[in-house]
């Protein structure tokens, strides 16, 4: 690229976004067919599933013989931790990553240096989508490290020529000191903690409204259309939806575009179909159902319809942007019990196991989510029982310690541990309800 | 000379002690003395009661977390230095305590304290050398007119 390039508003990387539809499904098609013959010969999961229906590669010969295809669920990456999905041998991978299994065994996922690079270019065409681009200065406040997010988008901005701030999470002071001084004009962060940001902002006479801030590139959390009215009307930034899993690549899976009107998935690269999550049976596009997702491109890892829990809908309705890919409509709930808290994925089963983990503990317990101060707050509620039961304060006030720094450990978020008098946590129909989640989205 | 104190479990929040005492009321079981420690969130009702087997079968029944303490009753002078004069046996004979409360019953100048140890049985042995007048469950409750 020359010295002279002029970054115009459109990138050329974002040229797959608006593949005619014939090219795009046809695309798809030979991709598919290649990730799952490479599935089918390097995958031990993947190849006695398809042999367990007599079904062969060979045998997809059209796009919606996808259909035939088994499903892939996140108890398979928990039942071949850590390495059993792994397509390619150790010497190709140059990356792992992990998120939270069910039962405190992370989920890992791995990376080729060519899967690194399309995972770049679907988070720059992120950006791209939502009008960021080079000369931006790009904050970025997602965790480093085995959560996907902080690289995922660290890697994009820097394909896209932006200018990165690496800061990652936590120390909210900070964060609105470099928003201030630096001059961000985009920010990528969970939209909680964005509305967290603004208001430790106020406190410390920082208004948004006067700094360069335009866009925020807001995921890994469900949120809602008036999450995004008060995050707009207080901050006077744009925020858009961007979507992405671990399990199918990390975040830029799909992204809103600047109309706002739900995530486009880059179908050139990840398949998507929605079924009934009951029957598993396919759902046409507009009905809402599982979001299934196929990678298409994915070397290291590939996933076959993989069951994402989360609960939407396709819209194959032509944007006003002109891009071919279909959107997704904003994702509010799942089929399982994940819930994510602080962008962080917590299954109750972890939180059980974390502390039965301390001596004595048995399982009564209940779990609160609430947003308190646009934070998500965890309290854990547990019955004290005899075997629990200290008769001094410090005692109780030990076990509290001991039963937070536990659920610490297996979740990596801070809890707060309530003791409370047995038998007072509600149940229902004799089965304790576990989780109350307060959070209005 | 060990005395069982029962403790119960409460949440801090309105309406938790009244019921453990109506519950041992309606078993006719009369509180002795009691105290109450509390934090931000939960509390320990801690309760002397002459039959403490049948208060704590009742509490159990009615659902609250119930421990039986080991503590000890001893007599204080009811005169200044009193207590002082106890506590420095307490220094002496390196005796802990975690928590007192005390009777409300007094007899011939004489005050009653209960007290928790953290070796309760150390703690009576070394009371006993040093003079101090340890009361025992007999003695206690009949002096408490039961």
């Amino acid at each position: 690229m020359s010295k002279n390039y002029q970054p115009g508003p459109f990138h050329p990387a974002s040229a797959m976004d608006y593949l005619p539809l014939s090219q795009l499904r046809d695309l798809q098609f030979q991709r598919l067919r290649a990730m799952v013959q490479r599935a089918y010969d390097r995958v031990g999961l993947f190849r006695q599933r398809m042999d367990a229906r007599s079904l062969k590669p060979a045998h997809l010969e059209t796009l919606d013989d996808i259909a035939k295809l088994p499903f892939t669920v996140k108890t398979d990456l928990r039942d071949t931790y850590p390495f059993g999905l792994f397509a390619s041998p150790l010497a190709e991978i140059v990356r792992f990553h992990a998120s939270t299994g069910t039962t405190g065994k992370p989920i890992v996922v791995a990376y080729t240096q060519e899967d690194l690079n399309d995972w770049a270019q679907v988070m720059l065409r992120s950006f791209a989508a939502c009008g960021v681009h080079r000369g931006d200065i790009v904050h970025n406040a997602y965790g480093y490290g085995l959560f996907t997010g902080g690289l995922g988008a660290h890697y994009g901005a820097e394909a896209l020529g932006a200018s990165v701030i690496p800061i990652s999470g936590g120390n909210t002071d900070r964060q609105v000191m470099v928003l201030r001084d630096f001059g961000a004009t985009a920010i990528c962060c969970t939209p909680s903690y964005f509305l967290h940001l603004i208001e430790r902002a106020a406190g410390m006479g920082v208004n948004f409204k006067d700094l360069p801030l335009r866009a925020g590139i807001f995921g890994a959390e469900p949120w809602t259309e008036s999450m995004r009215q008060r995050i707009e009307a207080e901050s006077g930034i744009k925020a858009y939806d961007i979507y992405g899993l671990s399990e199918i690549i990390g975040p830029g899976v799909a992204m809103e575009c600047l109309h706002q009107a739900g995530p486009h998935i880059f179908e050139d690269m990840f398949y998507p179909e929605i079924i009934d999550p009951e029957t598993c049976e396919l759902l046409s596009d507009g009905s809402e159902g599982e979001l299934v997702l196929t990678t298409l491109c994915k070397r290291a890892m590939p996933m076959i319809r993989y069951r994402t829990r989360d609960i939407t809908s396709l819209n194959s309705e032509p944007c006003a942007c002109g891009r071919t890919l279909r959107r997704i409509r904003r994702i509010g709930r799942r089929s399982d019990d994940m819930l994510i808290i602080r962008g962080v994925n917590v299954y109750p089963s972890q939180i059980e196991s974390a502390l039965l983990a301390v001596e004595g503990a048995q399982p009564h317990y209940q779990i609160v989510v609430d947003r308190q101060r646009g934070l998500d707050v965890l309290e854990v509620q547990v019955e004290v029982t005899a075997e629990l039961f200290s008769d001094t304060v410090g005692g109780l006030e030990k076990l509290q310690a001991k039963l937070s720094r536990s659920v610490e450990s297996v979740t990596g978020l801070r809890a707060e541990v309530r003791l409370v008098a047995p038998h007072t946590l509600q149940r229902s129909e004799g089965k304790a309800k576990r989780v109350i989640d307060k959070r209005k989205m | 000379m060990i005395l069982k104190q029962l403790s119960v479990f409460l949440e801090n929040k309105p309406g938790t002690l009244s019921a453990p005492c109506r519950a041992l009321a309606d078993a006719g079981v009369n509180i002795q003395t009691f105290a109450l420690a509390d934090t931000q969130k939960f509390g320990i009702l801690r309760l002397v009661v002459h039959e403490w087997e049948k208060a704590r079968r009742v509490l159990l029944e009615g659902g609250w977390t119930v421990k039986v303490t080991d503590v000890v009753a001893i007599e204080v002078s009811d005169t200044p230095g009193g207590l002082a004069s106890l506590f420095e046996v307490f220094e002496r004979a390196s005796i802990n305590v975690e928590y007192m409360y005390p009777f409300t019953a007094k007899q011939e100048g004489k005050g009653l304290m209960l007290f928790r140890f953290d070796d309760p049985d150390a703690a009576v042995k070394a009371l006993q050398a040093n003079k101090v007048s340890v009361v025992g469950t007999v003695e206690l409750f009949k002096r408490l007119g039961n």
